[in-house]
Protein backbone atom coordinates (compact mmCIF):
# COMPACT_ATOMS: atom_id res chain seq x y z
CA UNK A 1 0.00 0.00 0.00
CA UNK A 2 2.66 2.58 0.61
CA UNK A 3 4.75 1.60 -2.38
CA UNK A 4 1.60 2.13 -4.55
CA UNK A 5 1.29 5.88 -2.82
CA UNK A 6 5.17 6.51 -2.77
CA UNK A 7 4.77 5.68 -6.70
CA UNK A 8 2.05 7.88 -7.33
CA UNK A 9 3.63 10.47 -5.48
CA UNK A 10 6.94 10.01 -7.24
CA UNK A 11 4.71 9.80 -10.62
CA UNK A 12 2.34 13.10 -10.00
CA UNK A 13 5.63 15.18 -9.62
CA UNK A 14 7.46 13.98 -12.69
CA UNK A 15 3.84 14.76 -14.36
CA UNK A 16 3.86 18.58 -12.70
CA UNK A 17 7.34 19.23 -13.26
CA UNK A 18 7.84 18.06 -16.77
CA UNK A 19 4.89 19.46 -18.15
CA UNK A 20 5.03 22.58 -16.20
CA UNK A 21 8.56 23.43 -17.26
CA UNK A 22 7.81 22.56 -21.27
CA UNK A 23 4.59 24.57 -20.89
CA UNK A 24 7.20 27.48 -19.17
CA UNK A 25 10.01 27.25 -22.21
CA UNK A 26 7.33 26.72 -24.82
CA UNK A 27 5.45 30.35 -24.24
CA UNK A 28 8.30 31.99 -22.44
CA UNK A 29 11.11 30.68 -24.51
CA UNK A 30 14.67 30.67 -23.05
CA UNK A 31 17.69 32.27 -23.62
CA UNK A 32 19.54 29.54 -25.90
CA UNK A 33 21.10 31.80 -28.89
CA UNK A 34 19.73 34.44 -28.25
CA UNK A 35 21.00 38.00 -29.36
CA UNK A 36 20.39 40.80 -27.78
CA UNK A 37 21.02 44.33 -28.65
CA UNK A 38 19.33 47.04 -25.95
CA UNK A 39 15.68 46.12 -25.60
CA UNK A 40 15.78 44.08 -28.65
CA UNK A 41 16.13 40.49 -28.73
CA UNK A 42 16.70 38.25 -31.78
CA UNK A 43 16.75 34.39 -32.41
CA UNK A 44 19.17 34.39 -35.48
CA UNK A 45 19.38 30.64 -35.63
CA UNK A 46 15.51 30.09 -35.51
CA UNK A 47 15.78 30.62 -39.33
CA UNK A 48 18.43 27.88 -39.77
CA UNK A 49 17.80 24.14 -39.73
CA UNK A 50 19.74 23.73 -36.68
CA UNK A 51 17.06 25.54 -34.72
CA UNK A 52 17.45 24.60 -31.16
CA UNK A 53 15.02 22.40 -29.99
CA UNK A 54 13.26 25.01 -27.36
CA UNK A 55 12.56 27.48 -30.76
CA UNK A 56 11.21 24.19 -32.38
CA UNK A 57 8.69 23.82 -29.39
CA UNK A 58 7.95 27.62 -29.32
CA UNK A 59 7.11 27.82 -33.15
CA UNK A 60 5.50 24.39 -32.92
CA UNK A 61 3.05 25.52 -30.41
CA UNK A 62 2.68 29.16 -31.91
CA UNK A 63 1.84 27.98 -35.14
CA UNK A 64 4.23 30.46 -36.47
CA UNK A 65 6.80 30.54 -39.64
CA UNK A 66 9.99 31.67 -38.75
CA UNK A 67 11.87 33.75 -41.02
CA UNK A 68 14.55 32.25 -43.19
CA UNK A 69 18.24 33.23 -42.73
CA UNK A 70 18.70 33.88 -46.34
CA UNK A 71 15.50 36.26 -46.04
CA UNK A 72 16.47 38.33 -43.00
CA UNK A 73 15.87 38.40 -39.08
CA UNK A 74 13.17 39.52 -36.65
CA UNK A 75 13.92 41.70 -33.64
CA UNK A 76 11.09 42.14 -31.12
CA UNK A 77 10.94 44.11 -27.60
CA UNK A 78 8.25 44.05 -25.16
CA UNK A 79 9.92 46.68 -23.02
CA UNK A 80 11.47 50.20 -23.41
CA UNK A 81 15.64 50.51 -22.83
CA UNK A 82 15.17 50.68 -18.98
CA UNK A 83 13.09 47.28 -19.14
CA UNK A 84 10.12 49.15 -18.30
CA UNK A 85 6.79 46.78 -20.57
CA UNK A 86 5.53 49.01 -22.93
CA UNK A 87 2.33 50.47 -22.53
CA UNK A 88 -0.05 51.14 -25.04
CA UNK A 89 -1.33 54.20 -22.82
CA UNK A 90 1.68 55.68 -22.77
CA UNK A 91 4.17 57.62 -25.56
CA UNK A 92 6.79 55.95 -26.69
CA UNK A 93 9.36 57.10 -29.18
CA UNK A 94 11.35 54.58 -30.83
CA UNK A 95 14.59 56.59 -32.76
CA UNK A 96 17.74 56.27 -33.92
CA UNK A 97 19.06 54.10 -37.24
CA UNK A 98 18.29 50.63 -37.91
CA UNK A 99 21.11 47.94 -38.96
CA UNK A 100 22.02 47.85 -42.94
CA UNK A 101 19.40 46.15 -44.54
CA UNK A 102 17.56 46.37 -48.15
CA UNK A 103 14.45 47.06 -46.33
CA UNK A 104 12.90 46.96 -42.79
CA UNK A 105 9.86 46.60 -41.50
CA UNK A 106 8.30 48.22 -38.04
CA UNK A 107 5.37 46.46 -36.77
CA UNK A 108 3.28 46.38 -33.86
CA UNK A 109 1.20 43.40 -32.34
CA UNK A 110 -0.70 41.93 -29.27
CA UNK A 111 0.85 39.79 -27.12
CA UNK A 112 -0.91 36.92 -29.12
CA UNK A 113 0.60 37.90 -32.09
CA UNK A 114 -2.32 39.47 -33.73
CA UNK A 115 -2.21 43.40 -35.11
CA UNK A 116 -4.26 45.97 -33.39
CA UNK A 117 -7.49 47.17 -34.59
CA UNK A 118 -7.20 50.98 -35.44
CA UNK A 119 -9.17 53.12 -37.94
CA UNK A 120 -6.44 54.22 -39.88
CA UNK A 121 -5.58 50.63 -40.73
CA UNK A 122 -1.93 51.35 -39.99
CA UNK A 123 -0.18 48.41 -38.35
CA UNK A 124 3.92 49.14 -38.65
CA UNK A 125 6.05 51.16 -40.90
CA UNK A 126 7.94 50.20 -43.81
CA UNK A 127 11.40 51.63 -44.46
CA UNK A 128 10.28 53.22 -47.50
CA UNK A 129 7.09 55.23 -45.65
CA UNK A 130 8.82 56.42 -42.74
CA UNK A 131 9.83 60.39 -42.60
CA UNK A 132 13.41 60.83 -41.69
CA UNK A 133 15.14 63.92 -40.79
CA UNK A 134 18.34 65.66 -42.76
CA UNK A 135 20.55 63.27 -40.95
CA UNK A 136 18.89 59.66 -42.25
CA UNK A 137 17.54 59.35 -38.47
CA UNK A 138 13.73 58.66 -37.62
CA UNK A 139 12.09 59.03 -35.07
CA UNK A 140 8.32 57.17 -34.39
CA UNK A 141 5.76 57.54 -32.29
CA UNK A 142 3.87 55.18 -30.82
CA UNK A 143 0.82 56.51 -28.58
CA UNK A 144 -2.96 56.02 -28.51
CA UNK A 145 -3.63 59.48 -29.41
CA UNK A 146 -2.93 60.98 -32.98
CA UNK A 147 0.67 62.73 -33.49
CA UNK A 148 2.51 64.49 -36.30
CA UNK A 149 5.29 62.73 -38.09
CA UNK A 150 5.18 58.78 -37.88
CA UNK A 151 2.55 57.69 -35.78
CA UNK A 152 1.69 54.07 -34.98
CA UNK A 153 -1.41 53.49 -32.92
CA UNK A 154 -1.63 51.59 -30.49
CA UNK A 155 -5.38 51.08 -29.69
CA UNK A 156 -5.31 51.86 -26.26
CA UNK A 157 -4.31 48.09 -25.42
CA UNK A 158 -2.20 47.66 -21.94
CA UNK A 159 1.03 45.38 -23.18
CA UNK A 160 1.82 45.12 -26.80
CA UNK A 161 5.23 44.16 -28.53
CA UNK A 162 7.21 45.44 -31.03
CA UNK A 163 8.55 43.41 -34.06
CA UNK A 164 11.67 45.18 -36.51
CA UNK A 165 12.14 42.47 -39.41
CA UNK A 166 15.21 43.28 -41.01
CA UNK A 167 15.33 41.86 -45.02
CA UNK A 168 18.32 40.78 -46.75
CA UNK A 169 20.32 41.86 -44.49
CA UNK A 170 23.84 41.04 -42.91
CA UNK A 171 22.64 41.18 -39.66
CA UNK A 172 22.47 37.17 -38.40
CA UNK A 173 23.97 34.46 -36.59
CA UNK A 174 27.80 35.87 -36.13
CA UNK A 175 26.24 39.50 -34.67
CA UNK A 176 26.92 39.74 -31.54
CA UNK A 177 26.95 43.04 -30.26
CA UNK A 178 25.36 47.05 -30.75
CA UNK A 179 28.26 48.02 -32.92
CA UNK A 180 27.30 45.10 -35.33
CA UNK A 181 23.60 46.30 -35.83
CA UNK A 182 22.87 49.86 -34.56
CA UNK A 183 19.37 49.00 -33.23
CA UNK A 184 16.90 51.67 -32.55
CA UNK A 185 16.27 53.62 -28.83
CA UNK A 186 12.86 52.69 -27.18
CA UNK A 187 12.07 55.33 -24.98
CA UNK A 188 8.93 55.62 -22.85
CA UNK A 189 8.26 59.62 -22.94
CA UNK A 190 5.44 60.74 -21.30
CA UNK A 191 2.39 58.21 -19.30
CA UNK A 192 -1.13 60.44 -18.78
CA UNK B 1 11.02 10.52 6.13
CA UNK B 2 13.87 9.60 4.21
CA UNK B 3 11.47 7.56 1.81
CA UNK B 4 9.62 10.73 1.25
CA UNK B 5 12.44 12.49 0.57
CA UNK B 6 13.40 9.89 -2.28
CA UNK B 7 10.14 10.13 -3.73
CA UNK B 8 10.56 13.66 -4.50
CA UNK B 9 13.99 13.54 -5.41
CA UNK B 10 13.04 10.66 -7.90
CA UNK B 11 9.77 12.78 -8.75
CA UNK B 12 12.12 15.89 -10.08
CA UNK B 13 14.88 13.54 -12.09
CA UNK B 14 11.60 11.82 -13.43
CA UNK B 15 9.95 15.17 -14.58
CA UNK B 16 12.98 16.34 -15.81
CA UNK B 17 13.18 13.43 -18.23
CA UNK B 18 9.42 13.73 -18.90
CA UNK B 19 10.33 17.45 -19.75
CA UNK B 20 13.26 16.43 -22.53
CA UNK B 21 10.75 13.79 -24.18
CA UNK B 22 7.63 16.59 -24.07
CA UNK B 23 9.86 19.47 -25.49
CA UNK B 24 11.24 16.89 -28.46
CA UNK B 25 7.85 15.38 -28.86
CA UNK B 26 6.03 19.13 -29.21
CA UNK B 27 6.49 19.87 -32.50
CA UNK B 28 5.22 16.80 -33.84
CA UNK B 29 2.00 16.43 -31.76
CA UNK B 30 1.17 20.18 -31.95
CA UNK B 31 -2.09 20.40 -34.01
CA UNK B 32 -2.26 24.11 -34.33
CA UNK B 33 1.19 24.20 -35.80
CA UNK B 34 1.27 26.15 -39.10
CA UNK B 35 0.92 23.37 -41.05
CA UNK B 36 -1.93 22.04 -39.71
CA UNK B 37 -3.55 25.78 -39.56
CA UNK B 38 -2.66 26.15 -43.36
CA UNK B 39 -3.76 22.81 -44.64
CA UNK B 40 -7.17 23.68 -44.94
CA UNK B 41 -6.83 26.87 -46.80
CA UNK B 42 -4.28 25.84 -49.26
CA UNK B 43 -4.32 24.00 -52.13
CA UNK B 44 -1.46 20.46 -52.16
CA UNK B 45 1.36 21.49 -54.77
CA UNK B 46 -0.36 24.47 -56.02
CA UNK B 47 0.19 28.52 -54.73
CA UNK B 48 -2.56 29.98 -52.97
CA UNK B 49 -2.63 33.50 -51.93
CA UNK B 50 -3.28 34.08 -47.73
CA UNK B 51 -5.31 36.24 -47.30
CA UNK B 52 -3.71 39.61 -46.14
CA UNK B 53 -3.08 40.17 -42.23
CA UNK B 54 -5.82 42.01 -40.61
CA UNK B 55 -6.44 42.41 -36.41
CA UNK B 56 -9.59 40.05 -36.55
CA UNK B 57 -8.59 37.21 -38.99
CA UNK B 58 -4.71 36.19 -39.26
CA UNK B 59 -3.65 32.63 -40.81
CA UNK B 60 -0.83 32.80 -38.55
CA UNK B 61 0.67 35.07 -35.64
CA UNK B 62 2.92 37.62 -36.41
CA UNK B 63 2.37 38.05 -40.02
CA UNK B 64 4.19 40.69 -41.31
CA UNK B 65 0.72 42.80 -42.66
CA UNK B 66 3.51 44.96 -45.38
CA UNK B 67 4.12 41.59 -47.10
CA UNK B 68 1.73 40.15 -49.84
CA UNK B 69 1.79 36.44 -48.97
CA UNK B 70 1.14 32.72 -51.15
CA UNK B 71 2.16 29.42 -49.28
CA UNK B 72 2.68 26.06 -51.89
CA UNK B 73 2.13 23.29 -49.65
CA UNK B 74 4.00 20.10 -51.09
CA UNK B 75 4.45 17.01 -51.38
CA UNK B 76 7.53 15.44 -52.82
CA UNK B 77 6.18 11.39 -53.21
CA UNK B 78 5.01 11.91 -56.67
CA UNK B 79 7.77 13.64 -57.97
CA UNK B 80 10.01 17.10 -57.83
CA UNK B 81 8.49 20.31 -57.46
CA UNK B 82 9.36 23.17 -59.81
CA UNK B 83 8.87 26.42 -58.42
CA UNK B 84 8.95 29.71 -60.54
CA UNK B 85 8.55 32.95 -59.00
CA UNK B 86 8.44 36.45 -60.90
CA UNK B 87 10.10 39.50 -58.96
CA UNK B 88 8.20 42.20 -57.71
CA UNK B 89 9.28 45.59 -57.73
CA UNK B 90 10.55 46.13 -53.64
CA UNK B 91 11.51 42.73 -52.78
CA UNK B 92 10.56 39.30 -52.96
CA UNK B 93 11.91 35.97 -51.44
CA UNK B 94 10.71 32.64 -51.34
CA UNK B 95 11.33 30.15 -47.37
CA UNK B 96 11.55 26.66 -47.43
CA UNK B 97 9.87 24.68 -44.64
CA UNK B 98 9.68 21.16 -43.05
CA UNK B 99 6.60 19.56 -42.18
CA UNK B 100 7.84 20.57 -38.74
CA UNK B 101 8.38 24.18 -39.55
CA UNK B 102 12.36 24.04 -39.94
CA UNK B 103 13.13 26.94 -41.95
CA UNK B 104 16.35 25.29 -43.72
CA UNK B 105 16.33 27.26 -46.92
CA UNK B 106 15.57 31.04 -47.90
CA UNK B 107 16.25 33.13 -50.89
CA UNK B 108 15.84 36.31 -51.80
CA UNK B 109 15.41 38.21 -55.44
CA UNK B 110 18.49 39.54 -55.28
CA UNK B 111 20.88 36.49 -54.51
CA UNK B 112 18.54 34.65 -57.09
CA UNK B 113 19.64 37.25 -59.54
CA UNK B 114 17.00 37.05 -62.28
CA UNK B 115 13.69 38.44 -63.03
CA UNK B 116 12.28 35.38 -62.53
CA UNK B 117 13.27 32.83 -59.21
CA UNK B 118 13.29 29.54 -60.50
CA UNK B 119 14.27 26.57 -58.54
CA UNK B 120 14.03 22.76 -57.94
CA UNK B 121 12.50 20.58 -55.03
CA UNK B 122 13.45 17.23 -54.59
CA UNK B 123 13.77 14.61 -51.94
CA UNK B 124 17.68 13.69 -51.55
CA UNK B 125 16.64 9.87 -53.19
CA UNK B 126 14.83 11.73 -56.10
CA UNK B 127 18.35 13.97 -56.34
CA UNK B 128 20.21 11.08 -56.29
CA UNK B 129 18.76 9.51 -59.04
CA UNK B 130 19.03 12.50 -61.35
CA UNK B 131 21.13 11.65 -64.11
CA UNK B 132 24.57 13.85 -63.31
CA UNK B 133 26.29 15.44 -66.69
CA UNK B 134 22.39 16.19 -68.18
CA UNK B 135 22.21 19.52 -68.75
CA UNK B 136 19.51 19.52 -66.33
CA UNK B 137 22.17 19.53 -63.60
CA UNK B 138 23.51 23.29 -65.22
CA UNK B 139 24.74 25.86 -63.23
CA UNK B 140 21.27 28.46 -63.27
CA UNK B 141 19.21 25.42 -62.29
CA UNK B 142 18.81 25.44 -58.61
CA UNK B 143 18.22 22.38 -56.85
CA UNK B 144 16.81 22.20 -53.23
CA UNK B 145 16.94 19.24 -51.10
CA UNK B 146 14.05 18.59 -48.95
CA UNK B 147 14.58 16.89 -45.52
CA UNK B 148 10.69 15.84 -45.29
CA UNK B 149 8.50 14.66 -48.13
CA UNK B 150 6.03 17.35 -47.25
CA UNK B 151 6.39 20.89 -45.83
CA UNK B 152 5.48 24.20 -47.26
CA UNK B 153 6.99 27.39 -49.46
CA UNK B 154 5.78 30.45 -48.19
CA UNK B 155 6.68 33.10 -50.76
CA UNK B 156 6.42 36.75 -49.66
CA UNK B 157 7.05 40.08 -51.78
CA UNK B 158 6.97 43.12 -50.29
CA UNK B 159 4.39 46.34 -50.67
CA UNK B 160 7.00 49.29 -49.67
CA UNK B 161 3.61 51.32 -49.83
CA UNK B 162 0.25 50.05 -49.04
CA UNK B 163 -0.81 51.40 -52.79
CA UNK B 164 1.78 48.83 -53.64
CA UNK B 165 0.10 45.63 -52.49
CA UNK B 166 -1.90 44.84 -55.67
CA UNK B 167 0.75 44.71 -57.42
CA UNK B 168 2.93 42.58 -54.79
CA UNK B 169 0.09 40.27 -54.77
CA UNK B 170 -0.36 40.04 -58.78
CA UNK B 171 3.22 39.26 -59.03
CA UNK B 172 2.67 36.32 -56.77
CA UNK B 173 -0.63 35.59 -58.50
CA UNK B 174 1.90 34.47 -61.68
CA UNK B 175 4.52 32.24 -59.84
CA UNK B 176 3.62 28.75 -60.02
CA UNK B 177 5.07 25.44 -58.24
CA UNK B 178 3.74 22.01 -59.91
CA UNK B 179 5.29 18.56 -60.04
CA UNK B 180 7.53 18.23 -62.65
CA UNK B 181 5.90 16.35 -65.56
CA UNK B 182 8.88 16.00 -67.16
CA UNK B 183 10.65 14.03 -63.82
CA UNK B 184 9.27 10.80 -64.44
CA UNK B 185 10.53 10.50 -68.39
CA UNK B 186 13.89 11.32 -67.53
CA UNK B 187 14.23 9.06 -65.48
CA UNK B 188 13.18 5.94 -67.55
CA UNK B 189 15.35 7.34 -70.23
CA UNK B 190 18.02 7.17 -68.17
CA UNK B 191 19.10 3.77 -68.22
CA UNK B 192 18.54 3.55 -72.07
CA UNK B 193 20.99 6.32 -72.14
CA UNK B 194 23.63 4.59 -70.16
CA UNK B 195 24.45 2.28 -72.27
CA UNK B 196 24.41 5.05 -75.32
CA UNK B 197 27.31 6.79 -74.20
CA UNK B 198 30.59 4.37 -74.19
CA UNK B 199 30.85 4.28 -77.83
CA UNK B 200 31.83 7.86 -78.12
CA UNK B 201 34.08 7.69 -75.48
CA UNK B 202 35.81 4.80 -76.68
CA UNK B 203 36.10 7.15 -80.49
CA UNK B 204 37.91 9.86 -78.32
Amino acid sequence: MRLIFITLLALIIATAVGVGSTYMTATRGTDLGTLRIGAWTARPKNGTADVDPYSRATIARNGELPIGTGDGIAFSATTDDKKKPLDGRCDVLVSGVTPAARFWTLTLFDQKGHLVANSLQRYGFTSQEIIRGSDGMFEIRIASRSRAGNWLPTGGIERYALMLRLYDTPVGVATRTQRDAPMPSISMVGCP
Amino acid sequence: MIRLLFTIIAGVLLGGVVHLVSVLALPRIATQDAYSRLTPMTKLNAVTALPLADPNNSPMPFMDPAFALAICRYDLAGGPIKLTVPVSQAYTSVSFYTRNEVAYYAINDRSAGKKVIELDLMTEAQHNELPEDEDVTAADRLIIDSPTTTGLILLKALAAEPGLMPQAQASLAASSCRVQIDAPAAKQEEPAAAPAPPPPRTKR
